[in-house]
């Protein structure tokens, strides 16, 4: 206590670099092992890392708006629309698959372009902008299928949810969603990591009137944001609806988990810092802690105050690094 | 961690209201099974029309003449079911010539409103008659008993505490639906086999009550429950839990409080590379199908949706003045098993129309429910 001053450097010195979302998912899995050995086969973990693709996939995307220095609000209700849309367009003809899957990728993205012009050019604020999206989209998802599911989703498009690749050596099988996990978020964190984009978007987020004497397009640059954080939620939505089927509303709550899922990342709300691994792990991190609080088998309501405190911890004790650290 | 556990859980249980009300009735299971085994009166293949019991209430002397103007407040057309029913009432209204005029109110799943709209209603003065499907008992009773001052009054569905409506239609009720899918699960398996539990959220009588009983059953027929779970009424989670399920342990049978969810489930072990158990579903279509194309164990009880047809015909005896069975209509609440799956099964159809409507001879069908 004497030499206060010294020791966060002597601590910086010793923790090299390592993001606390890492060391939360290790200790989750433990957790989660000492509780159900079956966990550390394939099956165990491969159907976690299915259950978390699509999760993890939207907070990719999400990390891009929150670092841009906004919210996406409205990917939720954009998977609901991407579900049921889907079921409504394909009408049980297996074929429809090869066009409705880029066409709702389109959509995710022209949603996107929607919010980041709204932003941009409207001057609303993302969390109010991306609100009013959201109550949009959900409304036209329930015009569009009359708030009853109005069929089913082919197979060829429950495909990338739902199927598995079977006879994998070391891991027997490997679901399809954990290969289209790991192919967009590695896309996404080369174009936030190692592009001009990504530099562009933080620093828009960090200081737009500084970045903008630069030379950044911030419009420009904003609205590939959100286009980005559309373009997840429409795959996450491919995902969910190949994993579960049709329903009317399984997008809903997504949104504030993508936003936690970046949060327990370290992306710093209202912009300039984010990182995409880090989300994935935040992502991973947030499904542990459902699946864990499964295992555990407690009663509902007491899970749900565990989740609470258990989030609200995580992402003090991540604020508390950085305030520490400086970074 | 432990002393977090114990200090939420205590908190958990203190917050729990005082006043519960007592879904595990002995008196209610009792009844409810009882009437499940009654024979009903009525037309035979007209369940809509039947009746458990022989209570019948008189209404020359309510003072309604035809042509009559019927009102409707509705807690919701805000899921599968309700907006199947409600299509089952709008197209009964074509067969009531004394109904002159019928206006629908939304309470979109409200209390608040659903009082507001009654005392609209009330205050607009041009109903003769009023059907009220409450959204919750206890709040909606004052609203019915003044609507009762001022008219005749139907309520179907959930139920009010008071007896001033001129009759109140439902089908036999939660406990008949958790008794019929349980004994089935009973009767199929051997003491000590592995049940899960699936429910779709705690705190609503309907489903609370479907539960108490099905866990009765169960218990007594010394099946082992491995778990009890809330799936939301949501495909994805419904599928997740299943599987951790069957990552832990074995899984005989399914038993669900209702079955909007329950193809996923059936799903979950079709992907981990399961047999499907023993499986308690619902009357919806999607489930129906996979039933069939799998040739699964199951049982389907049912929460009829005929009744929203019921409350209609009760109305128009009112205004014609004849005698309808009161002060409770007891519909019967037949379930779907492997002997008439068949007659239930409509691939034009959508995935959650409730085959149990009683509507295939109407007018409109099947374009009126959304069938092709």
């Amino acid at each position: 206590m004497t030499d206060q001053s010294a020791a966060p450097d002597r601590k910086r010195r010793r923790l090299p670099q390592i993001n606390p979302v890492w060391v939360l998912l290790a200790v989750l899995i433990a957790g989660i092992v000492y509780m159900n050995p079956g966990f550390a086969e394939p099956t165990g973990y491969m159907n976690f890392l299915k259950r978390a693709a699509p999760l993890a996939i939207l907070a990719a995307g999400q990390v891009y708006v929150i670092t841009s220095g906004g919210f996406d609000l409205s990917v939720g209700s954009l998977i609901t629309l991407v579900v049921v849309g889907a079921s409504m367009l394909t009408n049980n003809d297996p074929s429809a698959t090869y066009w409705v899957i880029p066409l709702m990728l389109a959509m995710g993205l022209g949603v996107g372009a929607v919010n980041g012009a709204i932003v941009c050019f409207l001057r609303v604020p993302s969390l109010i902008a991306t609100l009013g999206t959201m109550i949009t989209l959900n409304g036209l998802a329930f015009l569009w299928s009359g708030g009853a599911p109005r069929g089913y989703l082919p197979d060829t498009f429950r495909f990338f949810g739902r199927e598995l690749i079977r006879d994998v050596p070391l891991v027997r099988f490997i679901p399809v969603s954990v290969i289209v996990l790991i192919v967009v978020v590695g896309l996404f964190a080369w174009l936030m990591h190692r592009t001009n984009l990504g530099r562009m978007v933080h620093a828009i987020g960090d200081n737009p009137v500084a970045a903008r004497l630069a030379g950044v397009p911030v419009n420009r640059v904003r609205i590939s944001a959100f286009m980005l954080s559309g373009l997840s939620g429409a795959i996450a939505g491919i995902l969910l609806g190949g994993f579960a089927g049709v329903s009317t509303d399984v997008g809903a709550g997504y949104e504030l988990e993508a936003i936690t899922a970046a949060v327990l990342g370290g992306a710093q709300l209202l912009g300039g810092r984010g990182s995409v691994p880090a989300a994935l792990g935040g992502a991973l991190a947030l499904t542990a802690i459902f699946t864990l609080l499964n295992f555990l088998g407690l009663p509902q309501p007491v899970r749900q105050v565990v989740q609470g405190l258990i989030l609200i911890a995580a992402v003090a004790l991540a604020m508390h690094r950085r305030k520490r650290t400086g970074t | 961690m432990r002393l977090l556990l114990t200090a939420t859980g205590a908190l958990a249980l203190s917050l729990s209201p005082v006043h519960a009300q007592n879904f595990d009735d002995p008196e209610e299971f009792a009844k409810q099974q009882e009437q499940l085994q009654a024979e009903p009166n009525g037309p035979e293949g007209e369940p809509w029309l039947q009746y458990i019991g022989d209570g019948m209430v008189e209404t020359a002397d309510l003072g309604v003449e035809a042509p009559a103007t019927v009102c409707f407040s509705n807690a919701g057309v805000n899921n599968p079911w309700r907006v199947v029913g409600f299509t089952n009432m709008t197209e009964e209204l074509a067969n009531h010539d004394s109904i002159e005029d019928f206006v629908h109110v939304d309470a979109e799943g409200s209390d608040d409103k659903q009082i507001a709209d009654i005392d609209d209603l009330l205050a607009g003065g041009d109903c003769d008659v009023m059907i009220v499907s409450p959204n919750t008992t206890a709040a909606l009773t004052p609203a019915v008993e003044r609507a009762c001052e001022a008219m005749p009054v139907i309520v179907f569905d959930r139920g009010v505490n008071t007896d001033c409506p001129v009759t109140f239609v439902h089908p036999v009720g939660g406990y008949g639906f958790g008794i019929q899918g349980a004994e089935f699960v009973a009767s199929e398996l051997d003491e000590g086999a592995d049940v899960l539990m699936l429910r779709i959220l705690p705190g609503v009588d309907v489903l609370e009550t479907r539960y108490s009983a099905g866990r009765r059953i169960l218990e007594e027929a010394g099946m082992n429950i491995v778990g009890a779970e809330f799936t939301d009424g949501d495909n994805a989670k419904t599928k997740s839990i299943v599987e951790d399920y069957l990552m832990r342990g074995n899984i005989d049978a399914v038993w669900m409080d209702a079955g909007a969810t329950a193809v996923a489930a059936i799903e979950a072990f079709e992907d981990s590379g399961y047999e499907i158990p023993v499986f308690v579903g619902e009357d919806q279509q999607d489930f129906l199908r996979k039933w069939q194309e799998e040739d699964m164990t199951a049982i389907a009880p049912t929460y009829p949706t005929y009744q929203w047809r019921t409350a209609i015909i009760a109305a128009a005896r009112v205004i014609e003045g004849e005698a309808l069975p009161g002060p409770e209509w007891v519909l019967p609440q037949p379930a779907i098993t492997q002997e008439n799956l068949s007659d239930y099964i409509n691939p034009a159809m959508p995935p959650l129309h409730y085959a149990m409507c009683g509507c295939d001879d109407m007018e409109g069908y099947p374009e009126a429910w959304g069938g092709e």
